[in-house]
């Protein structure tokens, strides 16, 4: 077996008893992204000095980033042509935390972080290493496919409506979603902001703990970020979920579901159960207005987050303008794409006076509804069980035109955006195509270490990482 | 109809950057001027994924204010954006706060010659300054500098109060003088701390609705402030008059033409679609926090005027104008607590002090020795060491050269020459010289003393004490 494809653990445990060192990963991961890089795609930038980095005394696992976070002195294009030279003169916070740790690359990424396939990038289209005729999922579909490939041992990805779930599951990796406010947002280019989480993807549930541990914690450069006592999520892995209760929301279950999708996400219940776990089906009543509600907020926020893409102090600025009005009209027509656009003008149409009461406002009122309804859920349950996507990965070049079905892709996600809670999404078994299918995990503000215990009992009862892998078949082939 | 059948309605938005150590989000330093774009950071750049965090002091700083002018404070308050797209403003968006301001209902009071009269605050809010943008003459480039964004601002809202320039004049002083006093802003206009939007309708002054309003905005000089009201009043009551509408409409004050000029561009007829900043939360301010704010306030200009009144017998129009500036009235303060001569403080600072300002144009925070100065060259007039006309010499030599007043004097030989002897050798002198001026004096012609004293002090220049002199000649004559 390659060392590249050993978990972070592994790696750790054959670093510790000396019987590896760090440049020999670091190799094995640069042998694998020439290798398989080619066919999947999955990054924007290439660190060629890695090595070098490592005899300079970097001493952490490679890690690879997803292209929305800020780097110092690597780009940061957020995969759109208007950032596309773009270097940030200031590292993230949750760089800064993992400054010990080689940049493998910056992964692919929908532009902007907008969309559900990675095919609303500007450079390039990721191919999901299980069948490179499908999407990856997105928006961080580079990191999950580069840590489902073994290009990178583990990522970081951004979450503001399922962007690290979805495309974990289509590519059958393990994603977390933190709370709100557990990873500083300081450095991550912002889509909305009252939506917007980093967080880990990775192989398993043992490394996803890892990099929570490094990346979350209070930081007083974000206001939204909160205060709590730092946790080792690694410590309580093993608990165990006998008498756990886990609720599993009807809605979830209902139309537009793939019913293969369905019963495996119903397998795992049962496997739950066996497990010693108390399964009981439940509510969200608004989860139909979950996307509605998402879709506007989310867009209202990403109207003005944007606007300082303007072409002024850096980013694309186009050619020939004979005024400001020209300068400003020219560069953003020119450097955003056409989904990035459309949410824009959908945003600002929110926003807008005589219309602000009737979408904001209202979104707004939904908003408190959808977290009253989690919390009182939360009083009875320790956690919600459900699909974390509709379907498996579909093909490349199927819903890229059709924004209303890509926006379908969301619906089992977003609620947890807007209610601010946690999520992960664990791989549970593959389709008859052999695509990976994924189920979700929702718990309570700060449950993380329950999600990840919950988690990990089902990957240590079935797992999936040594049973099947990525094919890297090719349907048109 | 004339105009005296008019009323000048006017509304001010006042801008006053506070004068904090550090940015409204950021750690930048407020201070002005400096290498364009030396005073930024990834914040107030606006970089990528940057974050604001909001300066306490803002809070603290805008709460005094708010207290002063007699608001209520808001116990929850937030920030909002205010959306728009100009390339001093990085963000794209002003963080500034729209339907829940930090301060609100509260007043200030002016004096009219009617009176006392209190001019409602609608609101205070906090929000921070835009950028500049400076335009080169020559190329066809304009360059950005943020050093200027970022800064915090309040906005105080008046309501619509006001009648006419000069109660507008007012209100903007007492405004000005009450930051200065709370130490929140030091209101310098000509850097553009202080500035304001100014709002202007007419009407009838047997109707009680209010005519449509035009806006000037960001005026930064009271003359110009005056200037535009009265002008633009006069041009509403011409439309009226011809039969015309007033279009509700930005205006500009052009200074050269003096007149205002609409800026006519649809554009500006700009939707902000301001919505609550979500990378901040809500502002809480507990009842305990305003309370201690309102013990630890300095005292201000209106309780000062009443004790100059009350304490020391200036006259109110005395006490109107030192007031009306924090620099003179410490000025005051201080120079009488060396010299306990109010009336001699007062008189000093009336005349001689605001003509050398008037004269020189500056403002009183520009004044260039200390209130201990002032003191004691008080005292050196009051034990005779110096003459007041010397004394008026030292003060502009103060003004040239900030030297204390005993060092002047001893540099140029001022101190007044008191000594008997020395007067009466002089006087033998002049009468001798003069001995018409005797025969004068005896016929009965009492200015030939005044003629004899002149003569004196050009000897001596100046210098003689006139007191003695008096005294010395008279007994001379009387002989």
């Amino acid at each position: 077996m390659e060392l590249c494809e050993l978990t972070v653990h592994e790696l750790e445990e054959k670093l510790n008893k000396k019987e590896i060192n760090l440049k020999d990963i670091v190799k094995s991961y640069e042998q694998r992204i020439r290798e398989k890089e080619p066919e999947v795609q999955a990054f924007v930038s290439i660190n060629e000095d890695a090595q070098k980095q490592v005899e300079q005394g970097k001493t952490g696992i490679p890690i690879g980033i997803k292209d929305n976070i800020c780097t110092k002195g690597i780009k940061t294009t957020c995969s759109s042509k208007m950032l596309e030279n773009f270097v940030s003169p200031y590292d993230a916070t949750v760089m800064e935390k993992l400054q010990n740790h080689v940049i493998l690359g910056k992964l692919n990424m929908d532009e902007f972080a907008m969309g559900a396939s990675t095919e609303y990038s500007a450079f390039k289209k990721t191919h999901n290493p299980w069948n490179l005729s499908k999407v990856p999922g997105g928006s961080s579909g580079g990191s999950a496919a580069a840590v489902s490939a073994d290009m990178v041992p583990w990522a970081l990805g951004s979450d503001t409506g399922g962007s690290i779930r979805q495309p974990s599951s289509f590519c059958g990796v393990v994603g977390l979603k933190p709370t709100y406010g557990l990873v500083s947002r300081y450095g991550l280019v912002a889509f909305a902001s009252s939506l917007d989480q980093i967080g880990p993807i990775t192989k398993d549930v043992t490394d996803c703990a890892i990099l929570l541990n490094k990346i979350a914690g209070y930081d007083e450069k974000d206001s939204t970020s909160i205060k709590i006592q730092p946790k080792d999520y690694t410590k309580n892995l093993q608990k165990g979920v006998k008498e756990l209760k886990i609720g599993i929301p009807k809605e979830y279950f209902g139309e537009g579901i793939n019913n293969e999708v369905r019963e495996a996400i119903l397998q795992v219940a049962k496997k739950y159960e066996q497990m010693g776990a108390i399964i009981e089906e439940c509510n969200v009543a608004t989860t139909n207005y979950a996307l509605a509600t998402y879709y506007i907020i989310a867009c209202a926020e990403a109207s003005s987050n944007l606007g300082r893409f303007d072409g002024i102090r850096y980013g694309y600025r186009a050619e020939h303008c004979n005024n400001i009005k020209e300068l400003y009209r020219n560069s953003r027509s020119e450097g955003f794409g056409q989904e990035v656009k459309r949410r824009i003008i959908l945003g600002t149409y929110v926003l807008s006076s005589g219309y602000y009461d009737a979408y904001y406002k209202k979104a707004q009122k939904v908003r408190t509804q959808v977290k009253q309804e989690f919390k009182r859920l939360f009083e009875k349950y320790d956690l919600l069980l459900t699909p974390t996507s509709p379907t498996v990965a579909f093909n490349i070049g199927t819903k890229s035109n059709n924004p209303l079905e890509m926006y379908l892709a969301d619906i089992c996600t977003v609620s947890i955006n807007i209610a601010g809670l946690p999520a992960i999404s664990i791989p549970c078994g593959l389709d008859k195509d052999g695509m990976p299918i994924g189920f979700q995990l929702i718990g309570n503000s700060f449950s993380e270490e329950k999600l990840l215990y919950t988690a990990y009992a089902y990957e240590k009862e079935e797992n999936f990482r040594e049973k099947y892998k990525p094919q890297f078949k090719n349907d048109k082939t | 109809m004339s105009n005296g059948d008019y009323e000048t309605i006017v509304g001010l938005e006042i801008h006053a950057e506070l004068s904090t150590k550090t940015k409204i989000f950021c750690s930048c330093p407020t201070e002005f001027g400096g290498e364009p774009n030396s005073h930024c950071c990834p914040v107030c750049m606006a970089m990528p994924g940057a974050l604001p965090v909001l300066n306490e002091k803002v809070i603290e700083y805008a709460v005094k204010a708010g207290i002063a002018m007699n608001c209520e404070i808001a116990e929850i308050s937030k920030n909002d954006r205010k959306n728009y797209f100009y390339p001093d403003l990085p963000k794209s968006y002003q963080i500034s706060q729209y339907d829940m301001p930090l301060c609100k209902n509260g007043y200030v009071e002016i004096d009219t010659k009617e009176g006392k009269k209190k001019i409602g605050i609608t609101r205070i809010h906090i929000e921070e300054d835009a950028g500049k943008l400076n335009h080169d003459e020559f190329g066809k480039k304009s360059f950005v500098d943020l050093n200027r964004a970022g800064v915090p601002l309040i906005e105080i809202v008046s309501e619509p109060d006001i009648r006419g320039a000069e109660e507008a004049e007012a209100y903007l002083k007492k405004v000005k003088a009450i930051l200065e006093y709370i130490e929140v802003s030091d209101c310098k206009m000509q850097e553009g701390s202080f500035r304001a939007d100014v709002n202007v309708s007419v009407r009838k002054k047997e109707d009680n609705k209010y005519g449509t309003r035009t806006e000037i905005k960001n005026m930064n000089s009271f003359r110009a402030i005056v200037n535009t009201i009265s002008y633009e009043a006069q041009r509403q009551i011409n439309v009226i008059e011809n039969g015309g509408k007033i279009e509700q409409e930005t205006l500009r004050w052009d200074e050269l033409q003096g007149q205002t000029i609409s800026m006519r561009d649809k554009e500006d007829a700009q939707d902000y679609r301001y919505f609550p900043e979500p990378d901040l939360g809500l502002i809480k301010i507990t009842k305990e926090y305003v309370e201690k704010i309102k013990e630890n306030l300095p005292e201000l200009p209106e309780s000062r005027k009443k004790r100059y009144i009350s304490e020391y017998n200036l006259p109110e129009y005395d006490a109107n104008i030192i007031t009306s500036s924090k620099y003179l009235s410490n000025l005051f303060e201080g120079a009488l607590a060396i010299c306990k001569n109010p009336k001699s403080v007062s008189n000093w600072i009336m005349s001689d002090i605001i003509g050398a300002l008037n004269e020189r144009e500056i403002e009183p925070d520009k004044i260039p020795f200390s209130a201990k100065d002032l003191g004691d060259l008080i005292v050196l007039i009051d034990k005779g060491t110096i003459s007041t006309s010397i004394a008026k010499k030292v003060l502009q030599k103060m003004f040239e050269t900030s030297e204390k007043p005993d060092e002047i004097i001893k540099k140029y030989g001022l101190v007044q020459i008191s000594d008997e002897d020395t007067i009466r050798k002089l006087a033998h002198k002049i009468l001798e010289a003069n001995p018409k001026s005797i025969i004068d004096y005896k016929s009965g012609k009492d200015h030939a003393l005044g003629f004899l004293i002149g003569q004196a002090m050009k000897e001596t220049k100046g210098k003689a004490n006139p007191r003695l002199l008096d005294q010395i000649f008279k007994e001379e004559l009387n002989k």
